[in-house]
């Protein structure tokens, strides 16, 4: 056994302010991408729900693209070829913000989206066929019965799906990293390069990634039971 | 645009610098997803059952290895075996295993919970009726329950190889000769070509995951006729 | 004009001519009860008069208008008349009230304690006041069909259409369907019932027709319509059912 644990190393002092500054750029954009995967993700279900065929094709060939392909080959994507494909302003506006955060959030914004997408579209279709049918026949329009009858029954059946996605937005996070963004893994491996005390920073990182993560699946656990046993048919 | 860089290094991108070196590009991404899946496969298996049995205490250490795996971004799982076992343990592992072994266990958690989901799928009263024809528990899961509820549970193990075979990607990190370490090392070398690289990739990986995607969707529908209903 | 006029009705499900040819004619206040062998047609001909389902051929006016004319809103017309299905298709995020005040509020506008008045006044018409705040999935299927059935009168119907309201009914439940149904006709409220309840059709239909295979066969009076069948067919499926 050649290894000398020293957690202190890890628990006081600049070590533990590193990984403690990298946890709060894990969150900050895991909330900022969550945020824009959520707009962006409910424009691509609707334009699939749209019955307009150019659009669903689009909102189509979206989501089967950035879910079939690999996250860290989409930032590499994002932060090496931006320059090929945004318009220039665009892109020298990019360069005077963080470069390597925008690029991050982008990537995350958009692979979480396809997902995000695909959860609110099956949602929608696991709404039985006959609620539609019930509330047009009141003469609610078709705008009412998705705003009144349809979307409030999705929604409670995609809430905890929607915060599982949001939960490996946060895992997914740490794959910014490969590009220099300074969030939790990629301090911890700092931490490890400067000490050689890696097991101790790998296990606060590790325990950070969890309790963020148990915490919210343990609420969600607790969602299903309260709530969804209503939605019977 | 620059595709004829892209085109000049398809054969590295597809297999590496094989058969003169070692396996690289895409062939050793699909290497690694299969042999992960493979192994996934039986640990997951395993773990899965663990959740099933009576007993309290199998049931608690399947719960925590779950819960504990997937609440982990699997690129700290590579970490975790890549720098940490070896120090820590004193053994040695090249990357390519150390890899390996991380999308093993990282994988291994999901299938356990499409198992037991599975498992609990499937009407309550075919486990009664192997019951009451005398088979014991273990009988009854090995002969009548089990290969109805993998059969169904095909199209899980496609999506979750499906996964796999993006998160291979993840190899790089630690420097294993995959397809996107192929791709870095192109870039590096071309500078002019980011994006069409990374498009080129993003498209082979595409191709493989859309596939397989589409034929587990097949599947699901076809499987959707031959099951028990009822409770 | 006839209050409902249904004019050489014809309608296909891509190439299988459910409804061949349809004309009839409903009195404001009369009782339609419609009868027929599953897959006659009996369920399209009156989601057509609401426009649940689009016709191919032939006409249906309304209350002096034609429903397929292009400056007829169809969401009023709907508003207009009521419908209650087999299934009873209730909200189920909803409680029961809100069910039935959810169109009033939003289609017609009405404010809500004025709609919440109304719709516990209609809630005990159908005799279920007090479960007003619970889920749909807390109901028995009867209390479900009355609650369905206080939905579509929240409107204000001028007509009501039921489809099959009673045959997901457990046996024990159906009489407080239909005791509901009775008083409505009684109220003098136009109603084209698809029903195979004879007990009901007997007390309170003006006229009963049978259809099979997308054509009426045979239309009388009840008395008439269960004493003396004029049709082959019609006879058969007396002897079935009764």
């Amino acid at each position: 056994m050649g290894y000398q644990f020293d957690w202190s190393l890890v628990l006081t002092g600049e070590y533990r302010d590193w990984l403690l500054d990298g946890f709060v750029l894990t969150l900050k954009i895991s909330a900022l991408a969550g945020v824009c995967a959520l707009a962006l993700g409910t424009l691509v279900a609707v334009m699939r729900l749209s019955r307009v065929k150019p659009l669903e094709w689009l909102s189509l060939a979206f989501t089967e693209f950035f879910r079939n392909t690999p996250l860290l080959v989409q930032i590499f994507f994002w932060y090496f070829g931006s320059e090929a494909f945004l318009p220039k302003a665009v892109n020298v506006w990019l360069y005077k913000q963080d470069f390597e955060f925008a690029a991050g959030t982008i990537a995350l914004t958009v692979y979480s989206s396809a997902f995000i997408a695909e959860e609110l579209r099956s949602g929608v279709f696991s709404i039985p066929k006959n609620q539609l049918e019930a509330s047009r026949a009141t003469g609610l329009n078709f705008l009412q019965a998705y705003r009144y009858v349809i979307l409030p029954q999705a929604f409670r059946i995609v809430i905890p799906p929607l915060i599982s996605q949001l939960l490996n937005l946060l895992k997914n996070s740490s794959l910014v990293m490969t590009i220099g963004v300074m969030e939790l893994t990629y301090q911890a491996r700092q931490v490890e390069s400067f000490t050689f005390h890696g097991f101790e920073a790998f296990t606060v990182a590790t325990l950070l990634y969890l309790a963020v993560s148990l915490s919210v699946s343990f609420a969600i656990t607790m969602y299903n039971k309260h709530f969804l046993h209503q939605l019977r048919y | 645009m620059r595709w004829d860089i892209v085109y000049n290094n398809l054969d590295y991108l597809l297999w590496g610098s094989f058969p003169n070196g070692p396996l690289g590009g895409i062939a050793a991404s699909i290497m690694l997803a299969v042999l992960g899946i493979f192994g996934a496969f039986w640990l997951g298996l395993g773990f899965g059952l663990m959740r099933l049995s009576n007993s309290r205490i199998l049931r608690a250490v399947a719960m925590v290895y779950v819960e504990v795996i997937r609440g982990t971004p699997l690129l700290m799982l590579i970490f975790w075996f890549y720098f940490l076992g070896p120090v820590v343990f004193n053994y040695n592992l090249p990357e390519f295993q150390s890899a390996l072994m991380a999308f093993v266990v990282f994988t291994g958690a999901f299938v356990a919970e499409i198992v037991r989901a599975g498992v609990n799928a499937l009407p309550g009263g075919q486990m009664e009726a192997a019951r009451g024809a005398g088979l014991t528990r273990f009988q009854a899961m090995r002969y009548v329950i089990l290969p109805q509820a993998l059969r169904n549970m095909i199209p899980s193990f496609v999506n979750q190889f499906v996964s796999l075979t993006k998160d291979t990607s993840l190899a790089y990190i630690i420097g294993v000769n995959e397809l996107t370490k192929a791709a870095t090392q192109i870039n590096n070398r071309e500078v002019v070509a980011p994006a069409e690289i990374f498009l080129a990739i993003a498209v082979l990986y595409f191709l493989i995951c859309w596939v397989l995607t589409a034929f587990s969707r097949r599947m699901e529908r076809h499987l959707a006729r031959y099951q028990a209903r009822g409770r | 004009m006839a209050f409902i006029e249904i004019n050489g009705l014809h309608k296909w499900f891509g190439s299988f001519h459910v409804l061949r040819g349809i004309t009839n004619q409903v009195e404001q206040g009369e009782v339609l009860v419609i009868c027929g062998p599953s897959g006659s047609g009996k369920s399209t001909l009156i989601r057509c008069v609401n426009r649940l389902e689009e016709y191919q051929k032939g006409t249906i006016f309304f209350d002096g208008r034609d429903i397929h004319d292009p400056g007829m809103d169809v969401n009023s017309l709907r508003a207009e008349i009521g419908i209650v299905f087999q299934q009873f298709n209730l909200y189920p995020h909803l409680s029961v009230l809100k069910n039935v005040t959810l169109a009033p509020t939003k289609v017609r506008g009405v404010p809500r304690a004025e709609a919440e008045e109304m719709g516990l006044a209609l809630l005990e018409r159908v005799g279920i006041h007090d479960q007003a705040h619970k889920y749909p999935a807390e109901l028995s299927g009867g209390q479900q069909q009355r609650v369905a059935i206080a939905r579509a009168l929240a409107m204000k119907p001028k007509c009501m259409l039921f489809d099959e309201p009673t045959s997901a009914l457990d046996p024990e439940m159906i009489n407080e369907v239909l005791n509901v149904m009775k008083d409505l006709a009684r109220d003098g409220m136009t109603m084209l019932c698809v029903t195979h309840e004879m007990g009901f059709a007997r007390e309170v239909a003006d006229r009963v027709i049978f259809m099979d295979a997308g054509e009426v066969l045979e239309e009388a009076p009840p008395l008439e319509f269960f004493t003396n069948p004029t049709h082959e067919r019609t006879k058969l499926f007396l002897k079935e059912i009764l």
